[in-house]
C-alpha cells in the first residue's frame, strides 16, 4: 500500500517511515512543508496520506488545508490527519465532502502501534477514524440534539463507536454481543436519521456526519 | 453630600484654615507638615463634594502652605470684621431702646450672620479649589495616569497568577509523570522477569500519554492552538460546537487584530459561553463580532433567567479585568427574568 507521509518534525517523520514500512507499507514520499505536500498529493496518488495538521510555512492549520485542497482536486483521496490536539471544527471540514477514506486522530495515537496501523487501513480503504476525544466531546454536547435525541442510549454509543471507526464486529465485540445484534442497531440509526441505503454514499460515514454536525445552530431570528 | 452641608463644611474651613496658616510656623516638622496637609486636603474634599487624590509633597504643596499662611488668617479677619459689625449692633441695642428698634435690630443681625457665614462659605469654597489645584492630583491626565497604573497592576497581577499556575501545572503533571516514566523505564532495564519488564513499559507507555493529555491541557490554557490558526472568529466557532446550549455564531472580522488583544477577546467569550452553560438556564445563546469605528465589539447573548450580576461572580469580574487590560470595557445588562446581553467593547489600531 501506498503512503504519502507529511511530517515536519524529523524525529518524528523517521519513526512514522520506519512505522509504517514495518507494517507492509510503501512510503512513496516524505514531505516536511505544504507546498510539498500538494505536490506529492496531486502527482503520487498514494493509496492513503498521514499529514500532521501544523506545518511550514505556516505553522497554523497548513497540513489540513493542503488535505482539502487535495480531496477538491482528488474527490476520495485518502487522507490521515494528525494533531497534538483535535477540534470538532476540523473534524467537520473533513468530513465536509460527504465521502469516506477520512481519519483524524491524536499524535498520542501513534503511540498505539497495532490501532494506528488499523486506522491507517481503515482511511485507506475508505473508512474514517474518528478519534475517540472527538467522539466524547460530542457524546457531552450533544445529548439533547434533533435528530440525535431520538436515538436510544444504546444505539449512541454504536454511533460513536462507529464514528470512531470501528467495524460492526468490532463494536461487537467491545459490547460483548453478536456481530448481528449491531447491525441491528446500525440499520436502526440509519433509519433515523433518515439515511436510506445508496451507492453513492458511505452511509456510516453519512451518520459520522450527522453527528458531528447535529444541532440548530441558526442565527436567532430576534437579532 | 447636600449642597448645604458642604457650605457649611467651606464656612468652617476658614477659621480652621486660619489657625492651620498660623502652624505653619511648625511646618518645618515633617509630620505636622504631612498631617496638615493631608487634614486640608480631606477638609477639601468635603466641602467640594469629590475626592482628592493626593499628589506627591514637592513645590506646589510647600507653596499651598506659604500662601494658606497669608491668605487663611487674612480671610479670617472679613469674617471678624463682619462679627464686629455684629458686636457693634448689640453694643448700640441699649442705647435707643424700643420694640421696633429691637425688631429691626434683630432682623440685621440675622441678616448680617446669613451673610457672614455665606461670605464664610464663599471663601472657603475659594480656598478648597485652590487648595484642590495644589495639594491634589487631579486633572483628566491624572486620572489617565491612575486608571493606566491600575491596570497596568492588574494585568501584571494577573500574568504572575498565570504564571505560577503554570509552573505549578507542569510541575505537578508533565513533570512529575516524566520523572515516572523514567523511573520505569530504569527498572525495566535492570529486570531480569520479561514479564515485569513488560508490565513497567505498559506503566511508562501510559504515564506518557497522561503527560502529553497535561501538557495539551495547559497549551490550550496559556493559547489555544485554534486561537493560533484561524484567529478570533474561527476559534469562537470553534467553542460554540462543544457548547451545550446551541449557539448561533455570526462573526464578522477583517483582518487579525492584535495577539493580546484577540486573546483577551477570545477568553472573554469562552467565559461568557461557560457563564450561559453553567448559570443562566439558557436554551440558546448567540455570539456576535463586529468592528466599531475604531475597535472590537464582542455580544454574547442568551434566552436565559438573566440576573448575571458583575459584583457577584468572579467570572464577569475577571473578562472586565482581562478587557481593561486593553482599556476594553464589558457592559452587562442581564434583568431578573432575562434575557443577558454582556457586551465587551475593546479599541485596536
Amino acid at each position: 500500500m501506498r503512503v504519502v507521509i507529511a511530517e515536519d518534525l524529523a524525529l518524528l517523520r523517521d519513526g512514522l517511515i520506519r512505522l509504517l514500512s514495518a507494517h507492509g507499507f510503501e512510503v512513496v514520499e516524505a514531505v516536511d512543508n505544504g507546498p510539498m505536500l500538494l505536490t506529492a498529493l496531486v502527482e503520487q496518488t498514494p493509496d492513503v496520506a498521514v499529514i500532521d495538521v501544523r506545518l511550514p510555512p505556516t505553522f497554523t492549520d497548513e497540513g489540513l488545508r493542503t488535505a482539502l485542497e487535495a480531496r477538491r482536486r482528488r474527490p476520495g483521496l485518502p487522507v490521515l490527519i494528525l494533531s497534538q490536539y483535535v477540534e470538532q471544527l476540523y473534524a467537520r471540514e473533513l468530513l465536509s465532502d460527504r465521502s469516506g477514506g477520512i481519519g483524524y486522530l491524536l499524535k498520542d495515537r501513534i503511540g498505539d502501534v497495532a490501532e494506528f496501523v488499523e486506522s491507517v487501513r481503515r482511511v485507506a480503504g475508505g473508512g474514517t477514524a474518528m478519534d475517540a476525544e472527538v467522539i466524547s466531546q460530542l457524546l457531552t454536547r450533544r445529548s439533547r440534539d434533533e435528530p440525535l435525541a431520538e436515538l436510544t442510549v444504546r444505539e449512541r454509543e454504536v454511533l460513536a463507536l462507529m464514528a470512531e471507526g470501528l467495524s460492526n464486529l468490532a463494536i461487537a465485540t467491545r459490547f460483548g454481543v453478536t456481530d448481528k445484534a449491531i447491525g441491528k442497531h446500525t440499520n436502526n440509526i440509519f433509519a433515523k436519521l433518515g439515511l436510506p441505503p445508496s451507492d453513492d454514499h458511505n452511509r456510516r460515514v453519512m451518520a459520522v456526519l450527522a453527528y458531528l454536525q447535529a444541532g440548530p445552530v441558526s442565527p436567532d431570528p430576534s437579532w | 453630600m447636600s449642597r448645604a452641608r458642604r457650605g457649611l463644611i467651606a464656612a468652617a474651613g476658614v477659621p480652621l484654615n486660619a489657625i492651620m496658616g498660623v502652624a505653619v510656623v511648625l511646618a518645618w516638622v515633617p509630620t505636622i507638615r504631612a498631617a496638615v496637609v493631608s487634614l486640608q486636603r480631606a477638609w477639601a474634599g468635603a466641602a467640594l463634594g469629590r475626592d482628592i487624590p493626593a499628589r506627591e509633597p514637592g513645590l506646589r504643596v510647600l507653596a499651598w502652605l506659604a500662601i494658606n499662611a497669608v491668605v487663611g488668617p487674612a480671610l479670617l479677619t472679613a469674617v471678624a470684621a463682619v462679627v464686629n459689625t455684629v458686636g457693634v449692633i448689640f453694643y448700640l441695642q441699649p442705647a435707643v431702646n424700643g420694640p421696633s428698634v429691637t425688631f429691626t435690630l434683630s432682623l440685621a443681625l440675622l441678616t448680617l450672620s446669613a451673610l457672614a457665614l455665606a461670605v464664610a462659605a464663599l471663601m472657603g469654597l475659594a480656598e478648597a479649589r485652590l487648595a484642590e489645584l495644589l495639594l491634589g492630583s487631579g486633572g483628566p491626565l491624572a486620572r489617565r495616569v491612575r486608571e493606566l497604573t491600575a491596570s497596568r497592576a492588574a494585568a501584571v497581577d494577573a500574568r504572575a497568577a498565570e504564571l505560577r499556575r503554570i509552573e505549578r501545572d507542569l510541575h505537578d503533571g508533565a513533570q512529575a509523570r516524566l520523572i515516572a516514566v523514567r523511573m520505569n523505564l530504569g527498572l525495566a532495564r535492570s529486570a531480569n522477569d520479561l514479564e515485569q519488564a513488560r508490565e513497567l513499559i505498559e506503566e511508562a507507555w501510559e504515564s506518557v500519554g497522561q503527560a502529553l493529555t497535561d501538557l495539551r491541557d495547559l497549551v490550550r490554557g496559556i493559547h489555544p492552538p485554534v486561537l493560533a490558526d484561524r484567529g478570533l472568529a474561527g476559534a469562537i466557532e470553534a467553542t460554540a460546537l462543544l457548547c451545550p446550549v446551541p449557539v448561533a455564531t455570526d462573526l464578522v472580522l477583517t483582518g487579525r487584530p492584535e495577539p493580546p488583544v484577540e486573546s483577551a477577546l477570545y477568553f472573554a467569550a469562552v467565559e461568557a459561553m461557560s457563564n450561559v452553560t453553567k448559570h443562566s438556564q439558557a436554551t440558546r445563546a448567540w455570539v456576535r463580532v463586529r468592528h466599531t469605528g475604531d475597535g472590537l465589539r464582542l455580544v454574547v447573548g442568551d434566552n436565559g433567567h438573566g440576573g448575571a450580576d458583575p459584583a457577584a461572580g468572579t467570572g464577569l469580574r475577571g473578562i472586565a479585568e482581562r478587557l481593561s487590560a486593553f482599556d476594553g470595557t464589558l457592559t452587562v445588562q442581564s434583568p431578573p427574568g432575562g434575557p443577558t446581553i454582556l457586551t465587551m467593547e475593546l479599541p485596536c489600531a
